[in-house]
């Protein structure tokens, strides 16, 4: 089947006749949790992810008494997909994580000054976690839109003497400058692909993910072991560039 | 203010840099790297038998790497020891820098570990560790293409830097750029990027990567003829 698959590749054909560089269908649902102070859920194809935003107070790490939390944590649900086990977190959960709260983090979309109550004891904490629901790949581009669009969803909640009264949101929303995205390419042999799906992703030989804000590019990570010359690496970035107008469109 | 680099380095100046092969005699392999206070020891364990069992190939053996801050590594508080988010994200980059240049088809079922030892860190920690391997691969006498190395570039007040320290990797608004070089083939296996840049840069940043790559690949060649030619 692999090979099978390579061959339609090489002929940019693909098994749902998408054009290789098209994404399924995208959908973004809002405030999908009533519990989490931001939610949303992502459908991309077949592909759903969740992330919910859950705020809290706490101490600030001590080199920035003045700012923030935040942090980004996705599990790979065994309900997701039979090739995810139970059990502590493995690197492909770790890496998606992290590569999407750095997508975040570096475009500076978040002010963490304002998130600070009282500096060096209380600030607002943002705990951003991820799942798939159901995995048939491109987990990077649905997890960071899908995280991107709970930050957005969130409103912040009441706090009465100094602690967290979670029964009611405030119309607050956090201090969110902008909307970064990620957008990942894969390569196979001279051919890029946009959003694979689980079994097109078994034979990408490498992806380049590009997270952008406004019209700069703000992280990038490279996955996969094959490596690439300047010329590739140039063509995945503009691929991205340009693909990424389209998810910023939905996020509007 | 035109910004000048704390150490006084030229932009494109890498910190004094220094290896050696052969420092574990345990290890199949192993190798030092060192530049500016940043140092990684790496050492090389196989081919041997991969255990548990049902991660064996019986068409090639497993490249696996581990990279670790030692506790008392960093400058400022104790590195908790143990594995982190940050450094099982570093081996398997490590793992994917390297893997395009080792051919273990020769080893089925097997495994060649690697542990990559942060000694001292004052930034391009991973770059450092990328350095090291390739050169305790090389020592071990694992079947190579190349050797490989790397080198974080960045950008610091729109100044494209070469081998950022600890003080440039932090700077506000900075762009910390980690590339690892195929030096026979100038491809490249590892990229990563944090901060915020203008797609016109990414090429001046290659370059400069390239530039920096190629006097790291001389001292990783003389280190590993100071050891065999003797």
């Amino acid at each position: 089947m692999k090979s099978h698959l390579k061959e339609m590749i090489e002929k940019n054909l693909r098994a749902d006749r998408r054009k290789l560089d098209e994404y399924r269908k995208i959908k973004i649902e809002y405030g999908v949790s009533t519990s989490a102070e931001g939610s949303a859920r992502v459908t991309m194809g077949e592909t759903v992810v969740m992330a919910g935003v859950k705020l809290d107070l706490g101490e600030p790490f001590p080199d920035t008494p003045d700012d923030g939390v935040l942090m980004v944590n996705a599990e790979l649900l065994p309900l997701s997909s039979p090739d995810f086990e139970s059990g502590p977190p493995r690197i492909e959960s770790i890496e998606l994580a992290r590569v999407v709260d750095r997508g975040i983090r570096e475009s500076m979309v978040i002010d963490t000054k304002k998130l600070c109550v009282k500096k060096g004891e209380k600030v607002w904490m943002i705990f951003l976690d991820i799942y798939p629901i159901n995995s048939d790949g491109n987990l990077f581009d649905a997890a960071s839109l899908a995280a991107v669009a709970a930050l957005k969803d969130t409103k912040m909640p009441f706090v009465k003497d100094d602690k967290v009264d979670y029964k009611k949101k405030t119309t607050k929303s956090l201090p969110l400058s902008g909307l970064p995205v990620e957008c990942t390419v894969h390569i196979i042999g001279d051919k890029l692909l946009i959003d694979p799906t689980n079994d097109e992703e078994m034979i990408s030989e490498a992806r380049l993910t590009v997270a952008t804000i406004d019209k700069s590019l703000c992280a990038m990570q490279k996955g996969g072991s094959r490596e690439l010359d300047e010329a590739e690496i140039e063509s995945m970035i503009d691929l991205a560039v340009k693909k990424t107008e389209e998810l910023k469109k939905l996020l509007k | 203010m035109a910004y000048k680099r704390a150490d006084g380095r030229k932009f494109d100046e890498l910190r004094p840099m220094e290896a050696k092969v052969g420092i574990i005699k345990r290890a199949n392999g192993s190798a030092m790297f060192k530049i500016g206070n940043t140092q990684a020891i790496a050492a090389v364990y196989g081919p041997r038998e991969l255990y548990p069992g049902h991660l064996q190939n019986p068409e090639k053996g497993l490249l696996r790497c581990n990279y670790n801050m030692v506790a008392f590594s960093g400058a400022g508080e104790r590195v908790r020891p143990g594995p982190s988010r940050r450094s099982r994200e570093i081996s398997l980059v490590t793992e994917n820098a390297l893997n395009p240049v080792v051919d273990l088809s020769q080893y089925p079922n097997a495994v060649v570990d690697v542990f990559v030892e942060l000694i001292n860190t004052d930034a391009g920690t991973r770059c450092a560790g990328i350095t090291a391997a390739a050169m305790a691969l090389a020592d071990a006498g694992i079947p190579m293409k190349d050797l490989v190395n790397a080198v974080s570039v960045g950008k610091v007040e729109d100044k494209v830097v070469v081998d950022l320290d600890y003080i440039e990797d932090s700077y506000k608004d900075g762009v910390d750029f980690p590339v690892a070089i195929v030096p026979r083939t100038g491809k490249i296996s590892l990229l990563q990027m944090d901060g915020i840049l203008k797609r016109d840069d990414i090429k001046e940043l290659i370059r400069a990567a390239k530039k920096a790559s190629e006097q790291i690949y001389k001292i990783q060649v003389k280190a590993i003829r100071e050891k065999y030619s003797k």
